[in-house]
């Protein structure tokens, strides 16, 4: 790549100038090209079918946690497209230069593949995933109407969205950070990466970031605030517990990572000496900063997912979750651990024998609270009365793929080992072992296990199952030979390779990432087979599964206040009992709701955050403080507003609810 | 579970919702906002123990006992103490329901917030024509970090104080406001707990040493 020059400056422009357009570039002009075809065509569409303002109205200024949970969901399914699409180009090139080809990227364009790729899934991808999980399920299992903050929720959601438009937007206009997922100094500083790259990386992640902790805080205040009466803490359901858990994490982690991006941009612009080679300067303390937030977050990623399975195990299997007490305790006991693991990602910092089997051992000894779970689920199986559906599908193969993954863990938890697979492709194997295994698999059978709850029919199971078996096929190719590519010696992140004697293993690999790209693939296919089909798909019902938790007493999809009258709970499977008990629906004496207004404060004043850094990211000054002040000035004017809620008359809550009482009595009718 | 010990169908919902919705919002408003001021003890805890790691990296450069001049940094310790006391009063005054009251301590408290702000200001710019800049060494990185994110702090914490005012002019002693008086109380405070901190860890530690 022509190297562009990033240290001109102009009072106007900042560094932006004609070169840092990547031109030069077929790759990333191919790509730049078809975003923008892509791009236009929605937009004609959305224009077209005059969809602009339904949007705006019904879902971008939506505090409904509901919608708001969707579209967090939407944004992670884009991004792991985009993602997904840097991580194919690193298969192809791996294996092109492994057999012998000389490849079609350079290093630096590499270099930025796999930043971006890691970054893009856990920030933009997981994250949303679970998040727009917590915030769709939660307060329905909970028996709430909304969340604590519902304004708080939505400017939490655009704030993630302005991140990832940060993300996107550097594929064109100058380059992304080359540093690595993570950005370790000294060769994130300022002078070793001296273009715009890793200012995209910081601003990105630091707005998402917060919109990250105001979401916790969020959660976490919703859950233990807005409980229905009677369920107590141990009559919650396990994804409540486990959502309270990684909210609780979030909160406690995620201002770590804020400080130390803080500290890195310090460096970077300011010139300070926190993580620099010179003047006393320390690489190292950033490095164990960025690992006290970046270990307790794979934990945020994978808990809900622990609560997801949970639910599932024990709907499909028509039984009670087994040891639900004992699931509770692994949770919390993951939770606590989860803080006290962080070296383990560099024993080779050279800590000390003391200090590395500290951590090796905590580390380990996550896996037993974890083997706990693995046993509960089992045992909620055993016995029980499967009904075979794709959810139950993911949920097999997350059981057997992520206890490979845990056990791979356990010999990297090991030191000395450690010290031969740090950095090996053996680590990569690993850890995508139990992302994939675990938070991907999981999120797809959580989306087709609530998706009837949210549209109101279900996913056509044909094109699930080709989903799964695709992403399960493609999972064990692609990352099997790098398990063996590890242990051989292979280091991460190489564009180039001098023989060709592990060509075998990269083109088994590539055909891996073919299948996943199929598995993605028939996943879309599936959404759009079943709105074609959506009224044959129809559940009428609420509760398509025969559930048991309180998501599935209201109908499918809930009304905007979710219950017409705060349900009451007396059982861990709340609905579960309630059918039991012959429960039957209120059909009068309905009373005012107390509901919050839609308010398009969160997404505008996101956008203006989305300018300030970019301004801030090409050293555009005047810009960045223009929209600063801005920013906080409708900030403030907003608090201004004290016209934030209404109450839902009992006029309108009946007319729905007859609505859905004759679809219940068509559907008796029907049977 | 056999059908006896089954609630009866109707125990299944709330028929009359409790009017405590108000209430019950509020209570999760000040959790919220302490789980908040917890993350953000989290940030100055990041910055404490970089500190801590960095603060004895001088680089060749001048050490806090060349720097630092205790009387002066006394003087403005004792501004933000009188400032939480005032804010105390104001919402004692709130408590009577004395709107005058309240808007004059939270003026009172604006003020001592001011001098302190302006005796920090003083102090870095006369360490910046000493030469011992945030540039020159880990140690005052990561110092003027460490006191300045404070110092931004305080100043939001002044700029909150003139919007609440406006807003106690407008709307007097609402429950909106009172909400919004609490959560700046315990934000003030929380500010002044932190200055503790700074004070005895970097001030006094650094000259003692």
């Amino acid at each position: 790549m022509a190297a562009a020059d990033y240290s001109r400056w102009d009072p106007l422009f900042g560094k932006l100038s004609w070169d840092i357009f990547p031109f030069h570039e077929p790759v990333v002009l191919v790509t730049f090209i078809g975003v923008v075809v892509g791009g236009l065509a929605v937009l004609g569409t959305l224009t077209y079918f005059r969809l602009w303002g339904y949007l705006w109205k019904e879902w971008f200024t939506s505090i409904d946690h509901k919608k708001i949970g969707i579209m967090y969901m939407v944004l992670a399914l884009i991004m792991l497209v985009r993602g997904f699409a840097d991580a194919l180009l690193m298969r192809v090139q791996q294996a092109w230069t492994a057999s012998g080809g000389d490849g079609y990227l350079v290093p630096h364009h590499y270099d930025q593949i796999f930043t971006a790729h890691g970054m893009i899934m856990i920030f933009f991808v997981a994250m949303p995933f679970v998040t727009g999980l917590m915030n769709f399920v939660m307060p329905l299992q909970i028996g709430a109407r909304d969340v604590a903050f519902p304004f708080l929720n939505n400017f939490s959601f655009w704030m993630t969205v302005s991140g990832a438009v940060l993300v996107m937007i550097s594929l064109f206009v100058g380059e992304f950070s080359t540093a690595g997922w993570l950005a370790y100094p000294p060769l994130s500083g300022i002078q070793f990466s001296p273009s715009v790259g890793v200012d995209y990386y910081i601003w990105a992640l630091q707005i998402a970031g917060i919109g990250t902790t105001l979401s916790g805080i969020n959660l976490v205040v919703t859950i233990v605030k807005m409980r229905a009466p009677g369920m107590t803490y141990m009559k919650m359901p396990v994804f409540c517990w486990t959502a309270l858990c990684t909210n609780i994490l979030i909160v406690a982690t995620f201002p770590i990572l804020t400080a130390t991006l803080v500290l890195l941009s310090l460096d970077r612009y300011l010139g300070m000496h926190f993580f620099t080679n010179e003047l006393g300067g320390n690489p190292m303390m950033y490095v164990n900063l960025i690992w006290i937030w970046g270990h307790p977050e794979v934990y945020i990623l994978i808990l809900p997912i622990f609560g997801v399975f949970s639910e599932i195990v024990s709907t499909f299997s028509g039984k009670r979750l087994f040891g639900y007490t004992s699931m509770v305790y692994a949770t919390a006991v993951i939770t606590i651990l989860s803080y006290i693991v962080w070296l383990h990602h560099f024993f080779t910092m050279g800590a000390g024998a003391n200090v590395n089997s500290f951590f090796g051992i905590t580390t380990m000894v996550i896996s037993i609270p974890t083997g706990a779970k693995m046993f509960n689920w089992l045992f909620t199986i055993y016995k029980g009365r499967i009904k075979f559906e794709v959810p139950m599908y993911w949920t097999l193969g997350f059981m057997l793929t992520f206890v490979i993954g845990g056990m791979t863990g356990v010999m990297l938890a090991v030191p000395p080992a450690d010290y031969v697979l740090h950095n090996s492709l053996f680590l990569i194997a690993h850890f995508h072992n139990v992302i994939i295994g675990g938070v991907v698999f999981g999120v797809f059978a959580a989306m087709t296990y609530w998706f009837p709850k949210a549209f109101g029919f279900r996913l056509a199971p044909f094109w699930g199952k080709v989903s799964f078996w695709c992403w399960l096929i493609g999972f064990y190719l692609a990352f099997m030979p790098l398990y063996v590519l590890g242990l051989m010696g292979v280091t991460r992140r190489l564009s180039q390779f001098e023989g060709t004697a592990y060509s075998i293993y990269f083109v088994v690999a590539l055909i891996g990432a073919l299948f996943v790209a199929a598995g993605i693939a028939a996943f879309l296919i599936q959404i759009v087979v079943s709105v074609r089909n959506r009224e044959a798909l129809r559940d009428t019902t609420g509760d398509p599964w025969n559930g048991r938790t309180l998501e599935w007493s209201t109908s499918s999809p809930p009304p905007y206040y979710n219950f017409a009258f705060t349900p009451r709970v007396h059982d861990i499977d709340s609905w579960w009992q309630m059918k039991q008990a012959g429960y039957e629906r209120p059909f009068d004496r309905f009373e005012p709701i107390h509901m919050p207004r839609y308010t398009s404060t969160g997404i505008i004043l996101a956008g203006i955050i989305t300018v300030l850094g970019f301004a801030l990211i090409w050293h555009i000054w005047w810009l960045a403080a223009v929209t600063f002040v801005v920013a906080i000035a409708y900030a403030i004017d907003h608090t201004f507003n004290y016209d934030r809620d209404y109450y839902v008359q009992p006029d309108e809550v009946a007319g729905i609810e007859a609505e859905r009482t004759k679809l219940l009595a068509a559907e008796a009718a029907s049977k | 579970m056999s059908n006896a010990t089954l609630p009866a169908p109707q125990d299944f919902y709330v028929r009359q919702e409790p009017h405590e919705g108000e209430h019950h919002h509020e209570t999760g408003t000040m959790l919220g906002f302490w789980i908040y001021l917890m993350s953000d003890c989290l940030i100055f805890g990041t910055l404490f123990a970089t500190y801590a790691v960095l603060g004895r990296n001088f680089a060749a450069g001048p050490s806090p006992a060349d720097l630092f001049e205790l009387d002066m940094i006394l003087v403005s310790t004792f501004m933000l103490l009188f400032s939480s006391i005032t804010y105390g009063f104001s919402v004692i005054r709130m408590d009577k329901g004395d709107l005058k009251g309240t808007m004059i301590w939270l003026v009172v408290t604006g003020l001592f917030g001011l001098a302190f702000l302006g005796l920090e200001i003083k102090e870095f710019t006369h360490l910046w024509h000493l030469g011992a800049t945030p540039m020159a060494s880990a140690f005052l990185s990561s110092f003027y970090t460490l006191v300045g994110t404070h110092g931004l702090h305080v100043t939001a914490g002044c700029i909150w104080l003139v919007v609440l005012l406006a807003q106690l002019k407008i709307h007097g002693l609402t429950h909106e406001n009172k909400r919004r008086m609490m959560c700046l109380s315990m934000f003030w405070h929380f500010l002044d707990l932190i200055w503790i901190g700074v004070f005895s860890f970097v001030y006094l530690a650094g000259v003692l040493v």
